[in-house]
């Protein structure tokens, strides 16, 4: 009896220890080598014996290939953590084709929507950290300096097409944003030229008003609204309270000519309230339901023709395309601002690249190592610009706009329609929500917003202006003492 | 065979202790030490000392989150274990279908959190949407709509502890006190709840301790909405530690006095309803 506890101990204690040196394998680099003697010390040595034979063979075979292929035969590897779940297929097909092409192991791990910040925090805790990681600017910057390689002098860094998009952290460039987005009021086309206008009868925002407005009265006998619905649910709330809130903060910055403020006045908050106002009342649905509206929501009733316009960006190109290329615009959100004829659309990035420093000196030259080849290579650039069957297996690209000298012409028809406005002469805004304090802040203007649409009162305006305005001295201090 | 376990016991304690070592004396020993830090991943903790602390107590939404969440547990707990009991009661008279239906009670239990808050949210907007009204608006609508579906959730859980109470209650006791000329309700509030004081126990402590913790339902039913004013405390660590770069260790300190406040409810109600067991 004892013999038997004895030995059901032992298996115990053995097992344990199996399970241990299962955990550290993912600790150990030699990641070749490693799995066939872990295998060879189990039960069946002997037919394992051969296959590993074989394996390693094949392995050291495949080695020498790629050593006297020998572009970059360095041993670091890489780790990217992917802000971007619309473009995760793409990333995971470069990484695999940059693996074969070079024997440079890159990883590549996308947060779902919404948590990057949070999977960011854990991933860094750990011994294998991402090497390459986002941040969506000065403020994000903030929490993670400590983190990031000074990118200065770097190839990527001299790849770039103009030094506004190297994210600086005092001298040093802490990030480098690698891709260029635009966002407005996207309109059908069809259904603009059914209620009788064209995009020549909208050029300030009386005009987006009167013919809202109109469309609104006539809504029964067209069949359709004016505005989608402003969802404030959180898959959609972010294109008012983040993108819609940033152009009373660019006109402010304009007027005060700052481009970064501890105190926010609010000078242009009743333009908000007017476009807020314009779209809320003239939308698909009641005002007081906004706050169960969703992203999908919005799209849906877009791509049906129950709306015009459709606030978003050039990234949301894929949720639209079914109306047809030809069928699309992109109009600036015009807030009623003394010369906004020649306002453009809202122009500029939150995708900032950032190479861990903490990392290990051969991981963090294979990382830069990675970086240039995605922005310079044909294959790479392809990837990231093209858009259909851009892919090396025929995939749709990404269908970015990158601020490097070897862009490609986009096909994206909506980032095409930003560059006529370019073209015309048109003033791009810029992003200023990066300067936004906190994630607090955006989510006090949020719910004051929602609040807002359901009762429209001064007195709940003031609540927005409250969020807004004490709001944002409140975060600020908050976020930086 | 005793002999070789008494000798032996350390080694079938190693695979369980190590578990719980890992899973829970670090992880909660690590978070002690965070609350006294500024950091930004948990391994470059910088000392402040109590500055965290000091910030957490002069946060009013924490404090609001506070009493809200102390108001939704003890609705809560008074709902799900009057339904619960209710129910068991029901169930374990010699009715046609009691199986069925004890299965049908349970089996929102077994739905996730998560899952579970979106599909009332769905529901309660459908039904505000008439009204011109959603949940997101008034704080109310969200502190009722969460204790609707949590009670739906737990009613169940309860109801299966309570039957098995209610089932090792001796008969001939209630034999006895019919034969004494008791009538039903003096049954019941003499013999059947004096005797059902474990359960009650157990139901109480786990009503109220959930209660507290609720964090699946509050995320996904209302968020917070209207601005953080349905935020119940475990939402309101979350979005501090989430919410303000720098603020990490703020988040912490509040799960520490969160902490503090669950473990000191929870012993402060044992040993109310302890006192009230009886020896059977």
């Amino acid at each position: 009896m004892r013999k038997k506890l004895l030995s059901l101990g032992v298996v115990a204690a053995l097992s344990l220890g199996l399970l241990a040196g299962c955990g550290g394998k993912n600790n150990n680099e030699n990641k070749e080598t490693d799995a066939p003697t872990q295998e060879a010390t189990e039960a069946q040595e002997k037919e394992t014996e051969k296959e590993t034979e074989k394996e390693t063979e094949k392995e050291t075979e495949k080695e020498t290939e790629k050593e006297d292929d020998g572009e970059t035969a360095s041993d670091g590897s890489v780790y990217y953590l992917n802000f971007k779940p619309e473009q995760d297929l793409q990333w995971q097909e470069l990484a695999e084709y940059y693996t074969r092409e070079t024997g440079v192991e890159v990883k590549v791990l996308t947060a779902a929507s919404g948590t990057y910040e949070s999977t960011l925090k854990s991933e860094m805790a750990k011994t294998d950290s991402p090497t390459l990681f986002q941040v969506n600017g000065p403020v994000r910057l903030a929490a993670w300096k400590d983190y990031c390689y000074d990118l200065k002098g770097s190839d990527i860094y001299n790849e770039l097409s103009s030094e506004d998009f190297a994210l600086m952290d005092g001298d040093s460039v802490a990030g480098i944003g690698y891709v260029i987005e635009t966002y407005g009021l996207i309109y059908n086309k069809a259904l603009l030229e059914e209620a009788g206008y064209t995009q020549d009868d909208i050029k300030n925002f009386e005009d987006l008003k009167k013919v809202s407005e109109d469309i609104t009265a006539r809504k029964d006998e067209l069949g359709f609204s004016a505005f989608t619905s402003s969802g404030m649910d959180p898959s959609s709330d972010w294109r008012f309270k983040t993108h819609l809130a940033n152009m009373p903060i660019y006109y402010e910055y304009q007027a005060d000519n700052i481009d970064v403020t501890d105190a926010i006045k609010g000078t242009y908050l009743d333009n908000y309230r007017q476009i807020w106002d314009l779209y809320i009342n003239n939308a698909t649905c009641d005002p007081g339901l906004l706050s169960t509206k969703t992203g999908d929501d919005a799209v849906a009733e877009f791509v049906t023709e129950q709306a015009v316009f459709y606030q978003n960006g050039t990234w949301a190109y894929n949720d639209v395309s079914e109306l047809g290329e030809e069928n699309l615009g992109m109009l600036p959100i015009y807030i009623g601002v003394e010369g906004e004829e020649n306002q453009g659309l809202c122009t500029g990035t939150e995708n900032y690249w950032c190479v861990n420093k903490k990392a290990d000196e051969a991981d963090i030259q294979a990382t830069l190592d990675f970086m240039n080849w995605c922005v310079t290579s044909e294959v790479g650039t392809k990837a990231l610009c093209g858009v259909d069957a851009a892919m090396p297996s025929g995939d749709d690209g990404m269908g970015f706009v990158i601020p490097f000298k070897k862009n490609l012409e986009s096909e994206n028809p909506l980032v095409n329609l930003a560059n006529e406005y370019v073209a015309e002469g048109k003033t791009p805004v810029s992003w200023n929500f990066s300067t936004m304090p906190s994630e607090e802040w955006k989510n006090g203007v949020g719910s004051a917003l929602t609040s807002y649409a359901a009762d429209q009162t001064d007195e709940n305006w003031e609540a927005v202006v409250t969020a807004f305005v004490d709001g944002w001295a409140e975060e600020y201090a908050a976020s930086n003492s | 065979m005793e002999k070789a376990i008494k000798r032996y016991w350390p080694i079938f304690l190693i695979p369980t202790m190590a578990a719980f070592l890992i899973g829970f004396i670090v992880p909660f020993a690590m978070g002690l030490w965070l609350s006294l830090c500024e950091f930004t991943t948990v391994t470059d903790a910088v000392f402040v000392g109590l500055k965290n602390y000091i910030r957490a107590f002069q946060d009013p939404v924490f404090l609001h989150a506070f009493w809200y969440t102390a108001l939704f547990a003890l609705v809560s707990l008074f709902i799900i274990n009057i339904f619960a009991f209710a129910i068991a009661l029901a169930l374990t008279q010699n009715v046609p279908g009691t199986n069925l239906f004890r299965t049908v009670f349970f089996l929102p239990n077994l739905i996730g959190g998560i899952v579970l808050g979106y599909i009332w949210q769905l529901i309660f907007n459908g039904v505000l949407a008439k009204y011109n009204a959603a949940l997101a608006l008034n704080e109310w609508y969200g502190f009722w709509g969460l204790i609707i579906s949590v009670s739906w959730q737990q009613i169940g859980y309860m109801m299966i502890i309570y039957i098995a109470g209610l089932q090792s209650i001796p008969e001939d006791l209630q034999e006895a006190a019919r034969i004494d000329g008791a009538n039903a309700r003096q049954r019941l509030f003499h013999v059947t709840i004096p005797m059902m004081m474990p359960s009650i126990t157990i139901c109480t402590f786990l009503t109220i301790t959930n209660g507290f913790k609720l964090f699946d339902q509050n995320l996904s039913l209302t968020a917070g909405e209207p601005s953080k004013m349905s935020e119940m405390l475990a939402l309101n660590i979350y979005n501090t530690f989430y919410g303000r770069v720098g603020w990490e260790g703020v988040g912490q300190a509040k799960a520490v006095v969160f902490f503090v406040l669950v473990v000191a409810i929870g012993m402060i109600q044992l040993r109310l309803t302890r006192t009230r067991e009886v020896q059977q």
